[in-house]
């Protein structure tokens, strides 16, 4: 069938479809959901009423073949940092979207009253329900009892408590293939569609497929780039350690922000690092590789059970193991994983929730260390909502307004992540410039500043990082288009046939003749799209800055501090 | 001369996860990859004293090298 855009209408709970305008129609993914919300959301809105818009983009070749293609994009005004907000994530849905042929899925409105809805996505259409069993409980139960109600095999998006509150840390999760969880993690998002009443969404796209233009073009495309993607051995290392393998490199380098970014080495690095966690995995009888949504080939993902060789959690991120562990000073990574697995069910940020716990540390409420105390607030205050949970829940901003911490990293309000900038100078520059506050999938520099995947740029000196993180960006923006889980990205830097199979695929999809430039041109229009509705939203260059002491204090054990001027960072934007 | 190697991801099986190696005065960090059996491409990233390096570093007594395999995550 032919794509379309559907929307719904939460304020007088209708529902339309619409042909795709020529102006979206190269348009997918995070191309889709940014151009929509710049051009459908008011800049000043609140966030958290009528005016915001959620939107659900597949990327352009998500619902076919092509592997590691399954990612689905999320964009509204983020209530965290008051900008524009794209997040992606795997699981089920994008397939399944892009099968029902959802370019867009266009959430409007706010209701009346406190009544919860539903939404059930088939062939037949979009019908909005009432749900009242479901409210209030976390997104596993919503996953099983969809499953119940409507069979295992449909997509579920849901919130879990954090986005009923309308924390601003509030996730969106999507079921994977084995009914856990992938989150839309940043920016809040969870919020915006608990501030619309809608529970869950269940996807059901038996018997639908996406067309493609030219299937033999594409078969070819699809296995050239498959073979970049497995024979790229940083994907394959990935398979074998999952991204956690990064602690100890980043602990290494010193750039492992510990104790809230005092320090950039945590001496129980090993205890949490990606080799440890390996061996755990497999003693223990879990997976070490598993994938997020069918059709991935890197398998990036894993499964950890606990001592008794039960199910703990999966898709254990090195950054959300980093946010418990080297920044909480929490070295057991059981601890961590339960709490992953706390924090997975309520449905919120793992990272935005842990930096503002080791907020909080400093502050003195709980001691560095106390994972046990971390796993308690959890589930006492942030689930059930109390004062402290709110809190703590509103994120790393929020928590240190809140206790009277001067030493909070976040950028535009939203956390920094597992990367100090002091040491890593590339991603202070991406988080700086970042269209949606800090975020390191934005413009990951530490590709090359780290791990000499496309070249070396020294982390400590501020040669090269401008550049290095604007080019990130741009073919970040491109990527996030396509339906692609960024991890094809090594394969893209360090080997030549990748990106050009890539661009052959989207041409057989849709009979296009896109070229790479083209698509990078895409990338480009993106981002700058995104700023204009920031400018319009009242920020300017002053909040493209780290915070101050990020330039104050030196971080060991280089002692390096952020020393880029506001004219350099600026520069940036020349392009 | 006295040396603090450090292994990293699959390049510790069979081998070891930090040890102190003792070597000739002018030894490059691909004196101790060789030394250790590793395939130069098998190497990702080296530093010394958490510094980037390349493989033809000279290595001074008492330095930290680690080594690492191609690696990837974010
Ligand atoms: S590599 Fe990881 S994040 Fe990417 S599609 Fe596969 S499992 Fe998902």
């Amino acid at each position: 069938m032919s794509d379309r855009i559907f929307r719904v209408n939460m304020t007088d709970l209708s529902t339309r479809t619409e042909d795709i305008p020529d102006r979206w129609a190269g348009l997918g993914g995070r191309g889709l959901t940014s151009h929509v919300v710049a051009e459908e959301v008011p800049p000043v809105c609140h966030p958290l009423g009528p005016d915001n818009r959620l939107v659900f983009a597949p990327g352009l070749l998500s619902g076919t073949a092509a592997a590691n293609s399954g990612r689905l994009s999320c964009g509204a005004k983020s209530p965290l940092t008051g900008t524009i907000k794209e997040s992606n994530a795997g699981g089920m849905a994008a397939q399944m979207l892009a099968r029902l042929g959802c370019r867009a899925l266009i959430i409007e409105g706010k209701p009346e009253g406190d009544t919860w809805y539903c939404l059930h996505f088939s062939r037949e259409g979009i019908e909005i329900r009432e749900e009242t069993e479901l409210a209030g409980k976390g997104n596993f139960a919503v996953v099983e009892t969809v499953a119940e109600r409507l069979g295992k095999h449909l997509g579920v998006i849901t919130i879990g408590q954090a986005g009923e509150m309308l924390l601003l840390a509030a996730n969106i999760s999507v079921k994977d293939p084995e009914g856990k969880l992938r989150s839309h993690g940043r920016g809040g998002l969870g919020a915006v569609m608990g501030s619309k009443r809608l529970k869950f969404i269940a996807i059901d796209a038996s018997g639908c497929s996406v067309d493609l233009a030219d299937p033999d073009c594409f078969r070819e495309a699809s296995r050239a780039f498959a073979k970049a993607l497995v024979e790229n051995p940083i994907s394959q290392a990935l398979g074998k350690y999952g991204t956690n393998i990064l602690v100890n490199i980043v602990n290494e380098a010193g750039a492992l922000p510990t104790r809230n970014f005092q320090s950039g080495q945590f001496e129980d690095h090993e205890k949490i690092s990606g080799e440890t966690m390996h061996d755990m995995i497999r003693e223990r009888g879990g997976r070490v590789k598993h994938n997020c949504h069918p059709g991935c080939v890197i398998q990036c993902s894993q499964v950890f059970n606990d001592r008794k060789g039960k199910y703990l959690t999966s898709g254990f991120e090195y950054e959300s193991i980093w946010a418990m562990g080297a920044d909480c000073c929490v070295a057991d990574l059981d601890l961590i994983a339960e709490a992953d697995h706390v924090m997975d069910d309520i449905g919120i940020d793992t990272i935005e929730t842990s930096v503002a716990f080791g907020v909080a540390m400093e502050a003195g409420g709980l001691e560095f260390g106390d994972g046990k105390g971390m796993l308690r607030i959890l589930k006492e205050d942030v689930a059930k909502g109390t004062p402290l949970g709110r809190i703590i829940g509103c994120g790393a901003g929020h928590t240190g307004r809140a206790f009277g911490v001067t030493r909070v990293p976040v950028v535009k309000n939203q956390a920094i992540p597992a990367y100090d900038p002091r040491s890593v100078k590339g991603i202070g520059i991406t988080y700086a410039t970042s269209t949606m506050g800090a975020d390191h999938t934005i413009g990951y520099t530490i590709a090359t500043n780290l791990l000499n995947s496309g070249g070396h740029v020294d982390p400590l000196s501020k040669e090269g990082q401008v550049e290095l993180s604007r080019n990130l960006q741009i073919a970040t923006a491109a990527v996030d288009s396509t339906g692609m889980c960024i991890f094809v990205a090594f394969a893209g830097l360090d080997d030549e046939k990748c990106l050009p199979a890539l661009v052959d695929m989207i041409n057989a999809r849709f009979g296009t003749a896109l070229t790479l430039d083209d698509v990078m041109g895409l990338g480009r229009r993106i981002l700058m799209t995104e700023r204009d509705f920031n400018l319009k939203a009242g920020f300017t260059s002053a909040h493209d800055r780290l915070p101050e002491f990020f330039s104050k204090e030196p971080l060991p054990p280089h002692n390096a501090i952020w020393d880029f001027t506001g004219e350099e960072i600026d520069s940036f934007w020349d392009f | 001369m006295w040396v603090r190697v450090k292994l990293f991801g699959g390049l510790r099986e069979g081998r070891f996860t930090v040890k102190d190696i003792e070597t000739c005065r002018t030894a490059t960090v691909n004196d101790i990859v060789e030394k250790l059996g590793i395939e130069s491409q098998e190497v990702g990233v080296t530093m010394i004293n958490s510094r980037h390096c390349s493989m033809g570093c000279t290595l001074n007594n008492g330095d930290q090298v680690a080594i690492f395999p191609m690696i990837g995550g974010g």
